[in-house]
């Protein structure tokens, strides 16, 4: 009898909440408590603060800590049609030894390649700490089926993902379907498991800053482990203000909830400099906890090898040319 | 003089029983925080750029003068208290002379030249602006203690497109009024502060050259420096001799000059005080009067405003110019139910600003300008303190010489605290709260000034009622301490009247006849 009462409650209560995910929407008082106050952002005013904070200059001895940093917090990325197992060797064994004749240089922090290839990545990775990152649920649009994601999901755990980085649907998000969004998140995070799920928002397709910020809060309380800019196949992919308002609901979010979530920009970040600039607004922003692979990754390919030219440089006072350093 | 730790207010015993700051964000967390080697490098601008004469005389007539006087003063750089250069103490006798050269130049060549030919030094002097910009920016960082970032991206910037504007309107005077025909006045005798001295400048020279006056301008005491570099422009740009003249000195020669009795038009940006004194000093002598006083300016956020950028505007709203701006937003007015975060946020963000060497890029709040603007913002500080008010300051360290405050926040402050009602002129910030729209209005509107106010807000209708409501000169939305020279920019009330910038700054500085 009282399994009943348990279960009619249950179900009362899931209803609910489901409830207010549909009514929410995205402002204050939709979800209330549970997702706190939204908020919205100013186009000019962060657009201004990001110009502002990339004028910091950083001190020579941050600046090699920075960039030895900035190579393990990158996600090495290929994410071709023209992808084979012989350019994901090559890749991996980048990742590994970004600099054969360097010791001293880190291995990057995962390779992120699409779920058919995973077990390739992963055997080349094998024994080497650097993790698989695989992209999933319909990679880059996200438009196919629920059931389809899912499996997509579970397959490329099964292969030996360690991460999986899942798309929204910016479809169902723009036409104001947050509820749908939601629940889509929630089930990929379920069949994940212990895996890390970074979610991709592919904020060059969402149009404004609020929308970003509405967003990020939204698959946080989902449950992303970390959430993502873009997949790299829209224009414009990671830019510094849209990673600043994604750091500031990161921020809120962990304030009102106790949970940190992590943050990665994606595409489009190519030199050094850029990549320092990213450093000091996530330093400005959240603090020395969030300067840590765990808590920030860069989406990247051609950043590497700026880096390791950037430290070379540092370190021998001049610069070595482009063929002093391995493609892949 | 004292050394600045004594004048920083963090010093005193009792600023720790009132609650002091932390040395990073409460949101950054304690505790699991890594140590991490992260520096920002010191990245000074050069002050090679910078050939600083050991003295300089008064630039009257085309040519630097010795004053008639005889005597000099010293300006120092207030980040270090290390003198900079001795510049002339111009006497009366000196007044006397550079009215008579600016009347002469007004008279023989000025007032007659056509609006293009003006116009073409007007051009020529923003072009040379802009080529030795940096140079300008480090003198005047140098001259008052403000942050590098700030000369170098606002005040230079700004003053030559001053220039630029004003240089365009000197050949379509006969378009700017329709129906009208612009006379010149003849002399401006024109009095600036020491918080933006060239930008004040351009502000006062760029209209009345272009409408064809010529003019006496008396910088601060304490920040004669770029105005002197300037007269080196007017030489570069071949500017009739006479046409602007720079007289040097204290405020009573500043007063002398407005009541000349061959002056034609006086401009005053400064003090209220002193403003309502050259208002008395000239009452009824027929002279053209512009006056751009005081300010005590309310930011008003609302619940739905983006908290984020607020924050950012808040900041940059009471610690430009280390809040020595007239129209600073130091009352903040913040709606009751978003108090709490939005003071949090702020707390956090205060503790993220960057106070010291003022030619660092890195810096975001610089030196106060002289010791006794440090002295009478400690003093207001000490009295919100006595008024009950909560004191927050970050726990900042402040370099051990010069003129320094840490950026102040004061929080349960009372409509009717001395901290709420003055103008402090100083990094300090009053945090007071409101319910509704009207309330803020009431409270907005309840002082004796009138320079400037801000709203934070994602409404537009509500923008467009507060603005229609406020009695200030400039309202800013979602944003502030905005400036442009098309703009024209003036108070209410005790804040002055007259405007300037724009084609009002130019009516300021024309006689209207009728065609």
């Amino acid at each position: 009898m009282s399994t009943t009462v348990d279960r009619i409650a249950r179900e009362r209560a899931e209803s609910e909440a489901h409830e207010l995910v549909r009514a929410w929407d995205g402002r204050a008082a939709g979800l209330g408590g549970f997702l706190g106050r939204i908020g919205n952002v100013d186009q000019v005013g962060v657009e201004e603060r990001a110009a502002g904070l990339a004028k910091r200059s950083i001190k020579r001895e941050s600046k090699l800590w920075a960039l030895d940093l900035a190579i393990r917090m990158i996600d090495l990325t290929t994410l071709e049609g023209k992808d084979t197992r012989g350019k994901i060797h090559a890749l991996c064994q980048k990742a590994k030894r970004p600099d054969p004749g360097d010791p001293t240089i880190p291995s990057v922090a995962a390779v992120c390649v699409y779920p058919a290839l995973v077990a390739d990545a992963k055997a080349a990775l094998a024994g080497s700490g650097v993790k698989v990152a695989s992209v999933a649920t319909g990679f880059p649009s996200g438009q196919t089926f629920l059931e389809i994601k899912l499996a997509e999901t579970s397959r490329a755990i099964e292969a030996g993902a360690d991460e999986v980085d899942m798309v929204i649907d910016r479809g169902a998000f723009l036409s104001g379907d947050y509820a749908a969004v939601f629940d889509e998140i929630v089930a990929v995070k379920a069949s994940c498991g212990q895996t890390h799920l970074k979610v991709i928002l592919e904020t060059g397709e969402l149009g404004t800053y609020d929308n970003v910020r509405r967003a990020s809060i939204l698959a946080m309380a989902a449950g992303a482990d970390f959430i993502k800019t873009s997949t790299g196949k829209v224009t414009p992919a990671a830019t510094l203000p849209v990673t600043l308002v994604m750091l500031e609901a990161i921020r809120d979010f962990e304030r009102r909830t106790g949970r940190a979530v992590g943050m990665k920009p994606a595409g489009g970040i190519r030199t050094s400099k850029e990549a320092i600039a990213y450093l000091v607004v996530l330093y400005e922003t959240l603090g020395p906890r969030w300067m840590t692979p765990d808590r920030f990754r860069f989406g990247a390919s051609s950043l590497l090898n700026d880096v390791l030219m950037q430290i070379r440089k540092e370190r021998d006072g001049r610069y070595s040319g482009v063929d002093y350093f391995t493609l892949d | 003089m004292t050394t600045s730790r004594d004048h920083t207010v963090t010093k005193r015993p009792a600023s720790d029983a009132v609650g002091r700051g932390t040395a990073s964000p409460s949101s950054w967390g304690f505790g699991d925080g890594q140590a991490i080697p992260w520096e920002y490098a010191p990245a000074p601008e050069s002050r090679e750029i910078v050939k600083l004469q050991s003295r300089y005389g008064l630039f009257v007539g085309g040519k630097e003068i010795a004053p008639r006087s005889g005597q000099w003063f010293t300006t120092l750089d207030p980040a270090t208290e290390e003198p900079l250069a001795e510049v002339a103490r111009a006497g009366v006798e000196d007044v006397e002379n550079a009215v008579a050269v600016a009347r002469r130049a007004f008279r023989r060549s000025w007032g007659e030249l056509p609006g293009r030919e003006r116009a073409k030094y007007l051009f020529r002097i923003a072009r040379i602006l802009q080529e030795r910009s940096r140079e300008f920016a480090v003198l005047e960082t140098l001259d008052t203690g403000k942050p590098i970032k700030e000369s170098r991206d606002v005040d230079i910037p700004l003053v030559a497109a001053h220039f630029w504007y004003y240089a365009g309107w000197a050949d379509k005077l006969d378009y700017a009024f329709p129906g009208r025909t612009a006379q010149p006045l003849g002399v401006a005798a024109q009095v600036i502060p020491w918080n933006f001295p060239l930008l004040m400048l351009a502000w006062k020279i760029a209209p009345a050259l272009a409408a064809g006056n010529t003019v006496v301008l008396k910088p601060a005491s304490s920040t004669p420096l770029s105005a002197l570099l300037f007269a080196d422009v007017c030489r570069q740009a071949d500017l009739p001799p006479g046409v602007v003249n720079i007289v040097t000195g204290p405020g009573e020669i500043g007063l002398a000059l407005v009541k000349h009795p061959d002056v034609d038009k006086v401009a005053f940006t400064g003090s209220t005080a002193v403003g309502k004194q050259i208002g008395r000093a000239i009452a009824g002598s027929g002279k053209a009067l512009t006056l751009e006083l005081g300010g005590k300016a309310a930011n008003i956020v609302f619940d739905d405003a983006p908290l984020d950028q607020a924050i950012e505007g808040i900041v940059n709203g009471i610690f430009f110019n280390q809040g020595e701006v007239c129209c600073a937003g130091s009352r903040l007015l913040v709606q009751e139910s978003i108090a709490e975060p939005l003071v949090e946020k702020l707390k956090d963000r205060l503790a993220t600003l960057r106070v010291g060497d003022p030619l660092d890029k890195n810096t975001d709040v610089g030196a106060i300008n002289n010791a006794a603007q440090l002295a009478k913002i400690e003093e207001l500080i000490e009295a919100g303190v006595a008024e009950g008010a909560e004191l927050y300051q970050p726990a900042c360290d402040l370099p051990e010489r010069g003129y320094w405050v840490r950026p102040t926040l004061f929080t349960n402050v009372a409509q009717s605290h001395r901290i709420a009602q003055e103008e402090i002129f100083g990094p300090v910030l009053s945090v007071l709260t409101f319910r509704t729209p009207d309330e803020a209005v009431e409270k907005a509107n309840n002082t004796p000034y009138g320079l400037s106010a801000g709203v934070w807000t994602e409404k537009g209708s509500r923008i467009l009622k507060m603005v229609k409501e406020l009695r200030a000169g400039v309202v800013w939305a979602n944003t502030f301490n905005r400036f442009d020279p098309t703009s024209p920019f003036g108070g209410y009330k005790e804040s002055g009247f007259g405007r300037e910038g724009g084609l009002h700054g130019l009516l300021a500085y024309v006689r209207l006849e009728d065609r």
